[in-house]
């Protein structure tokens, strides 16, 4: 078990490491970022842009600036905006948990739905509903997740005036980001609960509960539902990088103040401090509830240890 | 051909994923002889509602241009992006797994690596940086859907070569001295292209989502050529009094793609019955 847990550990920091090189390394091509601070002054002069890019600490070698940055997941120091030369790391505790929240709200949203669908689907295999939950699915699947979030606005904010449209200004406007991502998560998380729940209730144990005379929805929810939950674990860890990609979008349609709409800023304004620790520390998060999942797993079902 | 028909591969999900695959494939292929005045503004006809006029059936936009014209010409963006991206991908995934899986060692290493980075590393997050240097245009945004796909390929790939590598019939072609590169491509080769197929044709799907989600976000496509996300990039200052311009590009996309993931399905139900490629 510790071998096991070790390999996965230095997998999960090479991974780290190699994606916050990645975005290091382009981040630095993006253009000068000197240029850009000195924005709207008038006769800036060399010596003036080399005394910022001095100030910046662009002048250090790479080496130094990318190990200051890797660092800064530990020390949680992310240096400072160029813009307004606000604390990076105050910038992040104010847009992390906004991405955060979302995200819950959208796996929750998206559990709630397609745990009763799947086991319908699976219970009634081949009928009818099992065709219609399937098909419905797949149109879930195929929404573009700002075209369906932009529907909702239409129905929800322009047609009956029920929610606002954007913002983040308590929980009615939650709603609607939390019900596109919830939406689009439950197109695949349907399937996925029908499979794991049709594969478990094959299997012997579901057999012994049924011939002991339990109740169909006991043998369902306590013996079945219980044992199809170590798949849809795994799947929903592995789902998280897709999530908070689809967040980053959802957010800049409903001027959500996450981590998405920081690193839209940060692109138009080449503020590559902000724009390198958003993605690093959404990447590193993405390790780690893979990484959780890996563990949680190995220490369940032994076989996997040994893979 | 009875037999096809009575058989249960002629489903409903492929009467309907192959039927709006077929029509929209062939409506856009003519749409530049449907619609030859696409791009004409028409400023004495702004924001004509849509089942109003017979030459505006879907309605213009603010400039007056004909809705129903500029989807079926900007379908020619979404599905050369799908297309070229899911083709480039193949080539190069297939190759390095086919290698990665045969020979193991070095490659192998690089690949499975290669496939840890790509997950940790959400295709939009990506996207951002790299468009915010080189600039958004359809070539860059094919090339980095290939850059960030050819992976799963590969992986694919590399688990089938793993469990074929060592079967009887390419152990008996090893013995008579067939030669690695005939082996690989003769025996393995055509051996695991069923999976691929239905990756493929998913994949397909995806990278039209991607690629309007980048249009649209103004980080895809030349914002001047008409295209699906473009559109609706365009169609949201109007949300409140033209719904119309954000509706029905949407809906392309929606009909696109689900007519993809439809026969996608399908093809893994037909090709892939041991479920190798499910998500």
């Amino acid at each position: 078990m510790a071998g096991f847990l070790l390999k996965r550990l230095a997998q999960a920091i090479f991974v780290v490491v190699v994606v916050t090189l990645i975005v290091s390394v382009a981040v630095r091509m993006t253009g000068d970022p000197a240029l850009i601070v000195a924005q709207g002054a008038t006769d800036i002069t060399e010596a003036d842009l080399e005394r910022i890019r001095e100030g910046l600490g662009l002048n250090e070698p790479f080496l130094k600036q990318y190990l200051a940055t890797l660092s800064g997941l530990f020390t949680w120091d992310f240096g400072r905006s160029f813009l307004g030369g606000t604390e990076v790391s105050t910038l992040i505790a104010g847009a992390l948990p906004a991405t955060l929240l979302l995200a819950f709200s959208s796996l929750l949203v998206s559990i709630v739905i397609s745990i009763p669908l799947g086991i319908r689907a699976a219970i009634r295999r081949g009928k009818w509903e099992d065709q219609v939950i399937r098909i419905l699915s797949l149109v879930g699947l195929s929404f573009p997740n700002f075209w369906l979030a932009t529907m909702l606005v239409l129905l929800f904010s322009i047609t009956l005036h029920l929610l606002p449209p954007s913002g983040m200004t308590g929980w009615a406007t939650l709603v609607m980001p939390a019900l596109t991502m919830g939406v689009i998560l439950t197109a695949t998380n349907v399937r996925l609960v029908r499979t794991s729940m049709l594969e478990v209730m094959q299997s012997q144990y579901v057999m012994v509960a049924r011939a002991k005379g339990l109740s169909e929805r006991s043998v369902l929810y306590k013996h079945a539902l219980r044992n199809s939950a170590i798949p849809l674990i795994t799947f929903l860890g592995l789902q998280f990088g897709g999530l908070l990609g689809g967040i980053v979008v959802v957010e800049r349609v409903f001027n959500w103040p996450g981590m998405g709409s920081l690193a839209f800023d940060a692109v138009a304004a080449r503020d590559y401090p902000v724009l390198q620790s958003v993605i690093m520390i959404l990447s590193t998060l993405i390790v780690m509830v893979n990484l959780l999942v890996d563990i949680a797993y190995g220490l369940i079902d032994p076989r996997i240890r040994t893979e | 051909m009875t037999a096809f028909f009575q058989s249960r591969y002629w489903s409903l999900e492929f009467i309907l994923g192959a039927g709006l695959t077929t029509f929209i494939v062939i409506g856009v292929l003519l749409s530049r002889w449907l619609f030859p005045d696409v791009g004409a503004i028409d400023l004495m006809a702004r924001l004509v509602p849509p089942f109003e006029r017979p030459d505006h059936l879907l309605g213009t936009d603010p400039l007056g241009r004909d809705v129903m014209a500029r989807i079926f010409v900007g379908g020619w963006i979404s599905l050369k992006v799908g297309f070229l991206s899911v083709l480039g991908s193949v080539v190069v995934g297939v190759l390095m797994g086919l290698i990665a899986g045969y020979y193991r060692g070095v490659w192998d290493i690089i690949v499975m690596r290669f496939a840890d980075v790509q997950l940790a590393l959400p295709f939009i997050l990506l996207a951002i940086t790299i468009i915010a240097i080189v600039g958004g245009s359809l070539t860059n945004t094919i090339i980095l859907l290939i850059v960030s796909q050819w992976v799963q390929y590969a992986r694919l790939v590399r688990a089938q070569v793993l469990a074929l590598r060592d079967r009887e019939f390419v152990l008996a072609a090893r013995a008579i001295g067939v030669k690695n590169r005939n082996i690989i491509m003769s025996h393995l080769l055509p051996n695991l292209m069923g999976p691929v197929v239905v990756l493929m044709t998913l994949n397909v799907a995806n990278n039209i989502l991607l690629e309007s989600s980048l249009t649209f976000l103004g980080l895809g496509v030349d914002p001047t050529i008409p295209s699906w996300g473009g559109m609706l990039a365009d169609g949201r200052t109007y949300l409140q009094n033209a719904w119309w311009v954000s509706v029905f590009p949407g809906v392309a996309i929606l009909l696109t793609v689900l007519g993809l993931n439809l026969l996608g399905d399908w093809l893994r139900d037909t090709l892939d019955p041991t479920g190798r490629t499910q998500k």
